[in-house]
């Protein structure tokens, strides 16, 4: 028998038409994802050619990237930013309403960040193709599906067809080995990944990440390490399901039931990598040495831990213009650099459990004098399960702002950026030039990195707070 | 979708390395529910100061660039996220064809499906483009291959049903949608629904 990897189980099980030389394979798709900034051209595809959606039952809508998370009593009361993101979001409601697609929209409880809310409801399940017009898409590859980001064209393919034209990407092993140290979260080890094979070194590519070091993580840290897959280029990135996993979705919303789930995990369980089947190119990184990492410049390939200096970059011109555009010093370690704003959210970091470090660096404590430092919810869920657990009050009480659900300061087109100069520590997934306002400057952290900055002031390695 | 067979222009060069597409097109304007009119934005914070006047050193301000449909980048260009706003700025904005030596995954779905040409190429091709701004190229879709002023015609590497759907302009959901009954025999043969 051949054998195979995680990927390709997951890819043969949804061929409808084989690739050939001359046409692309006909993948189906599983689950749908949808939000208001990548779909409305979509439906003036499907009004313009008078077709319904195919499968309202395998689409999830909602509405995250250009709400406004200003702290509100009433949804009522949420003003959105500027006329064009008002009608945008109009507009999705229209669209939802026009093909009977059940939107969860303001006000409801299950609303937030596409890729917080699947996993959430446990509609991100192992071994289903997962897609959404949002290049992190890849974070539901943490369950073991196959998930990636697509443009807007093929979001019209699938509303229309429920599948996707598709070239076999190639497979690329990232093993991790070794124990993660206090201090070191997920977030550390996905930048060190990116930071070793570039941004550019899984282009083609669908990553797997194995090794003990990826098995020790809770479902929110594989969410976190898969999130950024594209941030090496690669279309998805996977981790094989396994207890943890099962354990996480049972009992949510939309996973199997009962008798149902236990026949699902005899099948996810079939969901590994072969012993000895092939990858098309492998890495490995030893967990045991890693810091904490930040970004110094201006892709997330750009990364140095916390302590170390800032790489020269010989003579290469790119990588002058971004020390310029940061204003970094080469030679000098990020600790350096006095900070104005620290966002925690995202799809990246806007779990609970990145609230909760957060907030364990918060407590008892203040954010430094001339510092705005924000947390965002990734969903309303997240919201309430952390004011549940009084986190709220922590982050509060330490001078941050506990805004409601959305994309946010992330990406900078909800009425949350950073005014043009500032220098942002942040917890999401992309240190780009402008892309959390313009001019803004962008260094990519942990949790507990960006909240200790926020204490400090300047950029800090969570350790060395007592 | 037009068809694209032919490219014949002048390069406009942009040296800079991995260009995203948040410099393609700022997030602040994915908030239009059209894809059309987006050529003014594209490159924004690149092309234009905070105060809305033009940033006269940026190549594409330049006279020199009127008229360029083709335009040689850094490597790794378009990571970043998938807005499909990205090619439609670009093509609104009156470019066919990007050379560089790496596009990203996504961008280069993207481009392709609106007839945006991308051209990946070869480092020494590269440098020599590079370092002649404004070169005369001739661009054949069908043959897959770049004429340079030289007369050196050299290929690059295109999907075989991607160059087809270019070539002849064909509507890709027009051909899924033909599969329709593949599709319904799939969904019900499957041992497990989603």
């Amino acid at each position: 028998m051949s054998k195979s990897t995680l990927f390709e189980k997951v890819w043969s099980e949804h061929v409808v038409a084989d690739e050939t030389p001359d046409s692309p394979a006909v993948l189906y798709v599983d689950l749908h994802i949808i939000h208001e900034v990548t779909t409305p051209q979509a439906f003036t595809v499907l009004r313009e050619q008078g077709l319904p959606v195919r499968r309202p039952d395998l689409t999830l809508p909602t509405m995250d990237h250009s709400t406004p998370t200003t702290p509100v009593s009433t949804f009522k009361d949420l003003a959105v930013v500027g006329e064009s993101a008002a009608n945008q979001i109009r507009q999705m409601e229209q669209n939802c309403e026009d093909f009977g697609l059940d939107l969860i929209g303001f006000g409801h409880q299950n609303r937030g960040i596409v890729h917080v809310i699947g996993p959430e409801l446990g509609a991100t399940q192992p071994g289903k193709t997962i897609v959404c017009g949002d290049s992190h898409s890849s974070t539901h590859g943490a369950f073991g599906a196959l998930a990636f980001g697509i443009g807007t064209t093929e979001v019209g393919h699938v509303l229309a067809t429920q599948c996707l034209l598709q070239r076999k990407p190639k497979t690329l092993a990232v093993n991790i080995n070794g124990p993660i140290a206090d201090g070191v979260s997920a977030k550390d080890v996905i930048l060190a990944v990116i930071g070793k094979i570039g941004v550019d070194g899984g282009t083609g590519h669908v990553i797997e990440y194995r090794g003990d070091a990826i098995s020790a993580l809770d479902m929110e840290g594989r969410m976190t390490i898969c999130n950024m897959s594209i941030e090496a280029g690669a279309r998805a990135g996977m981790i094989a399901p396994d207890d943890t996993t099962f354990e996480y979705l049972n009992g949510r919303p939309r996973a199997p039931q009962d008798a149902a789930f236990s026949a699902a995990v005899t099948r996810w369980k079939k969901l590994r990598t072969d012993d000895g089947a092939a990858f098309d190119r492998a890495v490995s990184l030893d967990a045991s040495d890693l810091q904490p990492m930040v970004t110094f410049g201006t892709n997330p390939g750009m990364v140095v831990a916390i302590n170390e200096p800032v790489p020269d970059g010989g003579d290469d011109p790119s990588f002058r213009k971004a020390l310029d555009y940061m204003r970094v010093e080469a030679g000098k370690p990020m600790t350096a650099n006095a900070v104005d704003v620290v966002f925690v959210g995202s799809c990246t970091n806007g779990r609970l459990s990145d609230i909760e470090e957060a907030a364990r660096v918060l407590a008892g404590r203040k954010v430094a004098d001339g510092v705005r430092m924000l947390v965002v919810p990734g969903s309303q869920q997240v919201k309430n399960a952390a004011e549940a657990r009084g986190l709220d009050k922590i982050i509060v009480e330490a001078g941050a702002e506990w805004r409601e659900a959305g994309c946010s300061m992330c990406i900078g087109m909800n009425g949350d950026i950073v005014p043009s100069g500032k220098l942002s520590v942040s917890t999401s997934n992309r240190n780009f030039e402008g892309r959390q306002g313009i001019g803004a400057r962008t260094v990519l952290a942990s949790p507990a990195t960006a909240a200790a900055s926020a204490v400090r002031g300047r950029v800090t390695d969570p350790r060395t707070l007592s | 979708m037009k068809p694209v067979t032919r490219i014949k222009s002048r390069t406009v060069v942009l040296p800079t390395k991995d260009i995203d597409t948040d410099q393609i097109i700022p997030a602040r304007f994915l908030t239009t529910t059209s894809r059309d009119g987006l050529g003014k934005n594209a490159f924004y914070d690149l092309r234009y100061n905070e105060d809305g006047s033009e940033k006269s050193s940026f190549i594409l301000n330049q006279a020199a660039a009127i008229g360029c449909a083709v335009l040689v980048a850094g490597n790794n260009f378009g990571s970043g996220s998938s807005r499909e706003h990205a090619p439609w700025a670009l093509l609104d904005y009156g470019l066919k064809a990007i050379i560089s030596t790496g596009i990203a995954d996504i961008f280069r779905n993207n481009s392709l499906k609106n007839g945006l040409l991308p051209v990946v190429v070869d480092k020494n091709t590269h440098e020599w483009l590079l370092e002649n701004p404004g070169a005369e190229l001739d661009i054949n879709v069908e043959t897959a291959t770049v004429e340079l002023p030289d007369g050196k015609s050299i290929t690059f590497p295109i999907d075989g049903f991607a160059r087809h759907c270019l070539v002849e302009g064909v509507d890709q959901l027009g051909y899924l949608r033909q599969k329709i009954d593949r599709i319904e025999q799939f969904e019900e043969a499957r041992a497990w629904k989603p």
